[in-house]
C-alpha cells in the first residue's frame, strides 16, 4: 500500500467574493502519477494555486508527507520539497535559460555549483536547453520554454512535483517528449500531480486520476479504469474528450 | 525522440546571446553630438558635457534606489524625497565637523566627503528600515495608499529635519583644496565634478555587478518580472524587499550628499524639489530598470546643461519635454521591463 | 423630502455629521456679522474657497480613485485668469466674466488631454506625470513674467460693486458696515454651496456610481461595457472646472495672484490631508474637513503657541511643539489616518451612529 504523500480534505478557496473550490477531497499516492482532469472553468488550476499557497484555502485541510500545508507562506510549501510548473510556465524571460536553472536550483549561487549530472540528464530529456543556454529565454519557442519550467522543476531532487496543463499549445512531437521525460521521472521515485486537458498524454502517464467539476472532485480511481470505460469518460469529461485524441 | 545522454554539459560559444538593445545608448551620444554644433566652441561643450554628465551621475545615483524598490517591490516611494534631504542635512553636520581636517589638502578632503557619504548612507538606510516597516509594509499592493501614505512620510519627515536642523538654508561649501577647476585649454573641468561622477560610475558598477553576477541580484531581477513564480521556487523575497529598500534609501542618501556638495547649499525641502526630478527619470527609463534610469539621468543632466546654456528659459521645460518625447517613442521608456 | 432632492438623497446619515455640517453652514452664512474683523472674515473666506477646492479633488481621488497632482494648477488658472483679464481689460464684471471663461476653456482642454494621454497608463505613472506638470506650470507661471506678473504676481481691481471701497448704505447693518467686501463674500458663499450642491448630484447620479465602480475594479467596470477612459477623462475634465471655478473666487477675494497663492505644492498636500483626513469619496468630508484645517490652520497655531511657551527649555518637545511646526502634526494625522481611518472623520461619524 502507496502511502499518500499529499492529502486534500474538504478544501474550499474563495477569491475575493467568488467561491471556486467547493470542498475537494482526493489523495495524491506517493511515487504515482496523478492526473487531475476536469473541463475549463472545473477549478484545478485553483486546486494548484491553493497547495502551493498562492491563493490561501478558506476552509479544510492539506497534508503533505502528514505535515500540514494551510495558512504556511508559498515560499515555504515551495522548500518542503515541493515544484511548481504553472499554466504559464513563469518563464523569468529576461534572464537566460542558464539564469532560471542556477535560480531554480536553491542550493547553486552560480553556474558552477549546478550538479552536472543532474544537469546532463536534462539536457538528455531536453537537447534544445543545451542549445541555447546562454539566450534569454524570451526567445525560446513555446514549447522549449515549456521545456524549460519542466527542467527547472527538476533541476533538484523534489518530492512532489505540480504541473498545470504542460501540453498546451504543443506540438505533438514535443508532447512525446515531454511524456518520456515524466516517465523517466516515475523511474526515480517522482511523485506528480499533472492536471491536463489532453486525455492522450492523461492515458499514457496516468497512474491514478482524479476528475474535476464545478470545484469539486467527482471522480476518483485507477487511471486504466476510466481508460477503458468510454461511457464513464464521456459523462465526466464530456466533449472535450474526443479533440485530443 | 533521441534519449541518448548527451555527455557533456558545458555551454556552446557559437550560439550568440542577446542581442543589447543600442538604440536609447546611441540617442545619448546623438546628443551629445548635436550639441557641438549648437554651442560652437568646443571648450564651452567639454566644460558643458561634463557638467551635464556629471549631474546625470548624481541623479543616477538618487533615482536608482527608487526605480529598483518600484521594480522589485510594486512601490513608489513618493517619499523617497525624505532620505535625498536627510543625507544631505547630514553631509552639512559631517563635513562642518570635518572642516578644519578636510582644508589640509586634497586627500583629506576626499577623506572628509567620503565620512559624509558613509554616514549618510548608513543614516539614510536605517531610517529607511524603519520607513519600510512603518509606512510602507502596511500598504503593500495598494497603491493608492501607498502614493497617499508615502508622502504623508516625507512631511513627517521634512518636518522632523526641520526640528533638528531648523527650517532654513544651510551651506555645504566644498573644502578648499576640491573648489575649483581643471583647465585644459579653455575647457574647465570642475574638481567637484570629476569626484562626483568616479563615484556615479562606481555605483552604477556595482549595481550592475550585483545584479548581474550574484544570486541576490538574479533574485531580484527575476523578482521584477515575477514576484509569485520567485516565492513558489523557494525563496522568501518579502525579506529581499526590505533589504532592497534599505539600500535604495541609503543610495538616496548618498545622493543627496552629492546634490547637496554640487548646489553648495541645502535646504529642506530639497527632497519635494529633486522628487519631481527623479520620477521624470525613471519614468524615462523604464519603471525597474536600471540601465535605463542610468541613460535616463544622463539624458537629464546633460539637456539640463545644455539647454541651461542655449536658451535658459527652455531649461526648466527640457525634462517634461525630454519626457513627452521617449514616451512618444517608447511609451513604457527606454528600456520597458516586462512584468508579468 | 426637500432636504432629501436638494442634497441629491445623500444625506448625512449621522446626527454629528448633520449637527458639523449644520455649524459649518450657518457660520458662513453669517459670518460677516457674527464674527467681525478681518482676520475672521478672510478665514471664513479660505475656508470656502477650500471647500470647493477640496469637494472637486474628492470628485477624482475619493470617487474615482485617481490621483493627481495637477489640481493646484487648474486652481491657479482660474485665479490667474481672473487677475490677467482684470489687468489687460478695464476691471469689471465683464473682464472677471472674460478671464472665467477664458480659464474654464484653458484648463477643459488641458485636463482633457492630461487625462487621454495619461489615464491609459497606471496610476502611479499619471500621479508622477501630474506632479510633473504641475510643477512645470509653477514654473511657467513665474517666468512669464510679462504676462502673469512673475514672481510678484498680479494685483488688480474687482468690479465695482465687489470692490471694499464700495459702500452703498450709510447706516451698519448689524454693526457691520456693508462693503464691497461683503458683497463678494456672499458670491463666493452662494457660488460654493450651489457648486457642492451640483457635486452631491453628480456624484449620487448613474455616472457617480460608474465612477465608484471603476474604483473599485476597473477591470471589471471595463468588462461589463463601460469605456473607463472615457469617464475617467469626464472625472478629470469636471473636477478640473470646479476648481477653476475656486481659483477664480479666491483671486476676487485677494484682489492679487501670485505664483504661491494657488500653484504652490503646499497647498497640493493640504488638499490631501484634507481629502484623507475629512473623508475621500464623501463629499461632506471635504466640507467638514476643509473648515477644520482653514480653523486650525488660523487659529491652532496661537494653541500651538501656547504649549510652546509652557514647555520652554524642555529640550526635544519645546522644537516639536510649536506653531511652526503644526504640519508635523498634521502630517502625523494623514498618515495615521490612511492606515487606520480610511473613512476619515465623516466615516468615523457615520460609524459612531451605527453603533446607536
Amino acid at each position: 500500500m502507496t502511502a499518500n504523500l499529499l492529502e486534500l480534505k474538504g478544501v474550499h478557496t474563495h477569491i475575493g467574493a467568488y467561491h471556486i473550490l467547493h470542498g475537494v477531497d482526493f489523495v495524491v499516492p506517493q511515487g504515482q502519477v496523478t492526473m487531475l482532469l476536469g473541463r475549463n472553468g472545473a477549478g484545478k488550476t485553483t486546486t494548484l494555486r491553493t497547495i502551493m499557497g498562492l491563493w490561501p484555502a478558506s476552509k479544510g485541510e492539506i497534508t503533505f508527507r502528514g505535515q500540514p500545508l494551510n495558512g504556511v507562506p508559498t515560499p515555504d510549501i515551495a522548500a518542503s520539497g515541493i515544484a511548481y510548473v504553472p499554466e504559464n510556465m513563469g518563464i523569468f524571460t529576461d534572464l537566460t535559460v542558464k539564469e532560471n536553472m542556477v535560480l531554480a536550483a536553491r542550493s547553486a549561487r552560480h553556474e558552477g555549483e549546478l550538479d552536472k549530472a543532474r544537469l546532463t540528464w536534462i539536457f538528455g530529456l531536453f537537447p534544445a536547453l543545451q542549445k541555447f543556454w546562454l539566450y534569454p529565454a524570451g526567445k525560446l519557442s513555446g514549447g522549449q520554454k515549456q521545456m524549460l519550467a519542466v527542467a527547472r522543476a527538476i533541476c533538484e531532487p523534489r518530492a512532489l512535483i505540480l504541473i498545470d496543463e504542460p501540453s498546451k499549445g504543443l506540438a505533438p512531437s514535443i508532447i512525446q517528449n515531454l511524456i518520456s521525460a515524466f516517465r523517466e521521472l516515475k523511474v526515480q521515485q517522482t511523485t506528480i500531480l499533472l492536471v491536463e486537458q489532453n486525455f492522450m498524454m492523461a492515458k499514457a502517464l496516468g497512474d491514478q486520476v482524479a476528475v474535476m467539476d464545478d470545484g469539486r472532485v467527482v471522480h476518483t480511481g485507477a487511471m486504466a479504469e476510466l481508460a477503458q470505460d468510454t461511457s464513464l469518460q464521456h459523462r465526466l469529461l464530456g466533449l472535450s474528450l474526443g479533440a485530443h485524441a | 525522440m533521441n534519449t541518448t545522454v548527451v555527455p557533456v554539459a558545458t555551454p556552446p560559444q557559437a550560439i550568440p546571446k542577446a542581442s543589447f538593445d543600442w538604440k536609447p545608448v546611441l540617442l545619448l551620444v546623438g546628443l551629445m553630438l548635436a550639441a557641438i554644433p549648437a554651442i560652437g566652441s568646443t571648450s564651452s561643450w567639454i566644460t558643458l558635457t561634463f557638467a551635464g554628465l556629471a549631474m546625470g551621475l548624481i541623479i543616477f545615483v538618487i533615482a536608482s534606489g527608487l526605480t529598483l524598490v518600484f521594480g522589485l517591490m510594486d512601490v513608489l516611494n513618493f517619499g523617497h524625497g525624505v532620505f535625498i534631504a536627510l543625507g544631505a542635512f547630514m553631509a552639512t553636520t559631517v563635513m562642518g565637523g570635518m572642516a578644519v581636517f578636510a582644508d589640509q589638502g586634497a586627500l583629506q578632503a576626499l577623506l572628509a566627503i567620503f565620512c559624509a557619504m558613509l554616514v549618510a548612507m548608513a543614516v539614510a538606510g536605517g531610517v529607511g528600515l524603519a520607513f519600510e516597516r512603518v509606512i510602507v509594509r502596511p500598504v503593500y499592493g495598494l497603491h493608492l495608499k501607498q502614493i497617499l501614505i508615502t508622502m504623508g512620510g516625507m512631511i513627517v519627515g521634512e518636518e522632523i529635519i526641520k526640528v533638528i536642523w531648523g527650517p532654513l538654508q544651510i551651506a555645504l561649501p566644498l573644502p578648499e583644496p576640491l573648489r575649483g577647476a581643471f583647465f585644459f585649454g579653455d575647457a574647465g573641468i570642475e574638481k567637484y565634478r570629476i569626484v562626483a561622477s568616479l563615484v556615479g560610475l562606481a555605483v552604477f558598477g556595482l549595481l550592475v555587478w550585483t545584479l548581474s553576477r550574484t544570486k541576490v541580484g538574479l533574485l531580484i531581477r527575476a523578482g521584477v518580472q515575477d514576484r509569485e513564480m520567485v516565492e513558489s521556487l523557494g525563496y522568501r523575497i518579502k525579506r529581499l524587499f526590505v533589504g532592497v529598500f534599505a539600500a535604495g534609501s541609503a543610495l538616496a542618501g548618498l545622493g543627496g550628499v552629492m546634490w547637496g556638495l554640487y548646489q553648495q547649499s541645502v535646504t529642506p525641502q530639497i527632497g519635494a524639489q529633486v522628487n519631481v526630478l527623479i520620477f521624470i527619470v525613471i519614468i524615462i527609463g523604464g519603471l525597474g530598470s536600471t540601465l535605463g534610469c542610468f541613460i535616463g539621468a544622463l539624458l537629464v543632466g546633460l539637456l539640463a546643461n545644455y539647454t541651461g546654456f542655449l536658451a535658459p528659459k527652455v531649461a526648466l521645460f527640457s525634462n517634461i519635454g525630454l519626457m513627452v518625447a521617449i514616451l512618444l517613442w517608447r511609451p513604457q521608456g527606454l528600456y520597458p521591463v516586462t512584468n508579468r | 423630502m426637500l432636504l432629501n432632492r436638494i442634497l441629491s438623497h445623500d444625506l448625512p446619515r449621522s446626527r454629528w455629521l448633520a449637527l458639523a455640517l449644520l455649524i459649518v453652514l450657518v457660520a458662513l452664512a453669517v459670518a460677516p456679522f457674527a464674527f467681525p474683523g478681518v482676520k475672521a472674515l478672510s478665514v471664513a473666506a479660505k475656508a470656502l474657497v477650500f471647500i470647493l477646492l477640496v469637494a472637486s479633488f474628492d470628485l477624482l481621488l475619493g470617487y474615482t480613485g485617481i490621483v493627481s497632482f495637477a489640481h493646484t494648477m487648474f486652481f491657479g488658472i482660474g485665479a490667474y485668469g481672473v487677475a490677467i483679464a482684470s489687468t489687460r481689460m478695464e476691471p469689471g464684471f465683464a473682464a472677471v466674466l472674460v478671464g472665467t471663461a477664458a480659464a474654464l476653456l484653458v484648463s477643459l482642454l488641458l485636463s482633457l488631454v492630461i487625462g487621454l494621454f495619461s489615464l491609459r497608463v497606471k496610476a502611479i505613472f499619471y500621479a508622477m506625470i501630474t506632479l510633473a506638470v504641475a510643477s512645470a506650470f509653477q514654473t511657467l507661471a513665474s517666468q512669464l513674467s510679462d504676462f502673469t506678473g512673475g514672481e510678484d504676481g498680479l494685483s488688480f481691481k474687482n468690479p465695482p460693486w465687489l470692490s471694499p471701497s464700495f459702500e452703498p448704505f450709510e447706516a451698519p447693518f448689524l454693526g457691520v458696515t456693508i462693503d464691497g467686501k461683503i458683497f463678494t463674500y456672499y458670491l463666493i458663499f452662494t457660488v460654493v454651496v450651489v457648486l457642492v450642491l451640483a457635486l452631491l448630484r453628480i456624484v449620487n447620479s448613474p455616472f457617480g456610481r460608474v465612477l465608484q465602480a471603476i474604483r473599485e475594479n476597473d477591470f471589471r467596470a471595463e468588462a461589463i461595457g463601460f469605456r473607463t477612459v472615457v469617464y475617467r477623462t469626464w472625472s478629470n475634465v469636471l473636477s478640473a472646472l470646479f476648481a477653476t471655478v475656486a481659483g477664480a473666487l479666491l483671486a476676487l477675494w485677494l484682489r492679487y495672484v501670485g505664483p504661491d497663492t494657488t500653484l504652490s505644492f503646499e497647498i497640493m498636500l493640504d488638499i490631501l490631508l484634507i481629502v484623507v483626513i475629512g473623508g475621500m469619496g464623501t463629499i461632506y468630508g471635504a466640507v467638514v474637513g476643509s473648515a477644520l484645517f482653514v480653523l486650525a490652520q488660523n487659529y491652532l497655531q496661537d494653541l500651538l503657541k501656547l504649549g510652546a511657551v509652557a514647555l520652554e527649555g524642555v529640550p526635544v518637545l519645546s522644537q516639536v511643539v510649536t506653531p511652526d511646526r503644526w504640519l508635523l502634526w498634521l502630517g502625523v494625522l494623514f498618515v495615521l489616518s490612511v492606515y487606520h481611518f480610511p473613512t476619515g472623520v465623516v466615516g468615523r461619524l457615520r460609524a459612531a451612529r451605527r453603533r446607536d
